[in-house]
């Protein structure tokens, strides 16, 4: 080693000596690269920024603007600016609070049931068996069907001459369950779980999947078996999943529209006119565009209440582990 | 009472035989150690013990009935775990209540057992916290406390120190020596770490492969491997072992090494004539070595290690095989590169057939 000490590099002088040319100002550099970060994350987010604001600000600030506006009788006649009178009149309407009673009873119907079934068939593909994997790939598989195909195949299973299930039933030659004022929902709501199963399988399993085999173990040598230990330790562990899951699967119910359109139309007697579908009937059938606007903002503001209470409500149940 | 048996016990998985032809007896209120490497089934000997796997073929005895179709929760023992396993969304109290609740037994009495649990093992401030709020030491006392509230006949610990850092796995491993006294009770613990194994045992059994190698008290393990893996596992540093073929040095048996002929008793002169081994490892534990100008050995001082306590003196035979001498700090230590002799007494040689592994003589 050197005996003698490398000099530190000199500390900057305000002063540029003769000849030089003067430093940029810290202060100005930091200015500027603080410019630049901003010019690249505006960069960044145009993209997504643009795409959101086509399909999704826009349309959004259009629905307000409509919403304030009464549609004419007839086509090429100008729309008359009517403000919130219009949400008065549509949000009191029988047509309205049926379709909200009738959205509210299939979110009962099908978020439970889809809910628990996905469940329950977790806990059965979580069972170190042979062949499981098949089983497993069963229970998985509504969620690759779409909402039409869905549809359809109970559509034929519900026919009251070809029907298998108005077989069973001993229905045939009789009304369609669809055309049952009494039993279209529970019908539609049937279609709803079974298509629901597979998301909700999949979420609870991959719930499962996270819970440490050695507390299952240890559950076994305390002598929790069966429903103690699904009931004390499996369940709390799962919290955080179901609560993701009711979240999401409310959403998803408050929007159903597919099976609606193939299989009722909001029949019979709009006992199965759920919200989205009156919207789009209200637009499409009715051609008013301003009651649909309104019912549709309607149904912004439910969702959003609704996902901020369950939100609120559930986080305080919730078990989030280590 | 508190006896385990273990009786031609096997178990596969898929090809893999992970405990093989397996016997063990452990005594009421003994703490017994399973000691071996990563993989070689001493896991999966304890959580056959708990009901945890079902073994292929043998028989499992606790107390003073045959297991094997009995429930883990009915064997009357408690686990354990390496991560403890204690209940996330429960809080200390309700995670040590928790075995008593399955059981059915009134809210009064458990309450009372809960509360000396915890105070048996300093919880009783900690009783409102969930395990997410502890730190590793004290998860593993809730581990402990769990274990120990109803009062099993049989403790199986897997690992139970592993996660804990080495200033609290040594205070820890000192209370459960004291715990086990306190409780009277009979103790199965599992570790792959042989200071564990050698500090806490009452008698040690040392597990290769599927299979037990050693059941002795740790002295005896250390004194006399019953083969040449014990031999190599147990101590720190290990013991050292040269591979040569009987020979006659003088007119006496001893053993030729490509390293130096190596000297033996009559004792083991006998033994050796006494078995069929053509190759034997002789084993010489680094503490019984010498280092001088004279001996049977000539080597080459490779390494000098210093550890404060003591010197480990790494040295190099002259057909290059190394041989560590373990030196107190008042001994001359040797210049790296010198030639040296190394020298031992010959009742210290540890003598196994290199090609079984066996043991030969005492």
């Amino acid at each position: 080693m050197s005996a003698t000490v490398d000099p530190l590099p000199a500390a900057p002088t305000d002063r540029p000596g003769p000849g030089e040319v003067p430093e940029p100002d810290p202060g100005d550099r930091h200015l500027r690269r603080r410019r630049r970060e901003r010019l690249l994350a505006a960069a960044l987010l145009a993209p997504s920024a643009l795409v959101f604001a086509v399909f999704v600000f826009y349309p959004f600030a259009r629905n307000i603007y409509l919403s304030l506006y009464s549609t004419p009788p007839f086509p090429n006649l100008p729309s008359r600016f009517v403000g919130l009178s219009q949400y008065s009149q549509v949000l009191g309407s029988h047509n309205f609070l049926n379709s909200l009673w009738v959205t509210a009873l299939f979110v009962v119907y099908t978020v439970p049931a889809g809910l628990l079934a996905g469940l329950l068939l977790a806990l059965l593909a979580h069972q170190k068996l042979k062949g499981i994997r098949v089983f497993r790939t069963v229970f998985a598989s509504p969620v690759a069907t779409s909402v039409a195909v869905a549809s359809v195949i109970f559509f034929t299973l519900l026919n009251p001459q070809v029907g298998l299930f108005t077989y069973w039933l001993g229905q045939q030659n009789q009304l369609s369950v669809l055309d049952n004022p009494t039993w279209a929902l529970v019908a539609v709501s049937v279609v709803t779980v079974w298509q629901n199963i597979g998301l909700s399988f999949i979420l609870m399993s991959a719930g499962l999947q996270a819970v440490p085999d050695e507390l299952l173990e240890a559950c076994e040598i305390d002598g929790a078996k069966g429903w103690a230990r699904l009931r004390h330790v499996v369940v709390p562990l799962l919290s955080p999943t179901i609560f993701f899951a009711v979240v999401v699967g409310t959403i998803l119910s408050l929007q159903s529209f597919g099976q609606i359109d193939l299989l009722t139309q909001g029949g019979p007697l709009q006992r199965t006119n759920l919200l989205v579908y009156n919207i789009y009937d209200q637009v499409f059938n009715q051609n008013n565009e301003g009651r649909a606007a309104v019912m549709a903002i309607a149904l912004f503001f439910i969702t959003l209440v609704l996902a901020l209470v369950q939100i609120r409500l559930l986080e305080r149940r919730v078990t989030y582990g280590n | 009472m508190g006896q385990v048996a273990l009786r031609g016990v096997s178990k596969h998985f898929g090809a893999v035989e992970a405990v093989r032809d397996f016997d063990l007896e452990v005594e009421d209120q003994e703490f017994l150690v399973l000691l071996g490497p990563s993989g070689c089934g001493k896991s999966t000997v304890l959580r056959i013990i708990a009901g945890l796997e079902d073994p292929d073929r043998g028989t499992v005895v606790i107390g003073d009935r045959a297991v094997n179709d009995v429930e883990p929760k009915d064997r009357d023992i408690a686990m354990v775990f390496q991560n403890y396993a204690l209940y996330p969304h429960m809080t200390v109290g309700r995670n040590i209540d928790f075995p008593l609740k399955c059981r059915g037994m009134p809210k009064p009495e458990r309450a009372g057992l809960v509360a000396s649990a915890a105070e048996a093992l300093g919880l009783t401030t900690l009783l409102d916290r969930r395990p997410a709020q502890l730190s590793g030491g004290q998860r593993q006392r809730v581990a402990l406390a769990r274990a120990i509230v109803r009062r099993p006949q049989v403790f199986l610990m897997d690992e139970p120190l592993s996660n804990l850092d080495a200033k609290l796995r040594v205070q820890t491993r000192t209370e459960l020596i004291e715990l086990q006294r306190r409780l009277t009770t009979t103790f199965v613990y599992v570790t792959h770490d042989q200071i564990e194994g050698m500090t806490m045992a009452d008698r040690l059994a040392v597990m290769n492969e599927g299979a037990l190698e050693q059941v002795a008290p740790p002295a005896e393990v250390y004194a006399h491997p019953a083969s040449l893996f014990v031999a190599r596992f147990i101590g720190s540093p290990p013991m050292n072992t040269v591979t040569g073929t009987p020979a006659r040095l003088d007119g006496e048996l001893g053993i030729g090494t490509s390293g130096g002929q190596i000297p033996l008793s009559p004792a083991q002169r006998q033994a050796v004539e006494a078995s069929a081994a053509t190759t034997i490892a002789v084993g010489m534990r680094p503490e019984r070595l010498t280092i001088g100008t004279t001996g049977p050995l000539p080597a080459t001082v490779a390494v000098v290690e210093s550890l404060g306590a003591e010197h480990h003196v790494i040295c190099r035979l002259t057909d290059d095989q190394e041989v560590i001498v373990r030196i107190g700090t008042d001994a001359a230590v040797p210049e790296e590169g010198a030639a040296v002799r190394l020298d031992f007494g010959v009742e210290h040689l540890h003598l196994f057939d290199a090609t079984t592994g066996d043991r030969i003589g005492r």
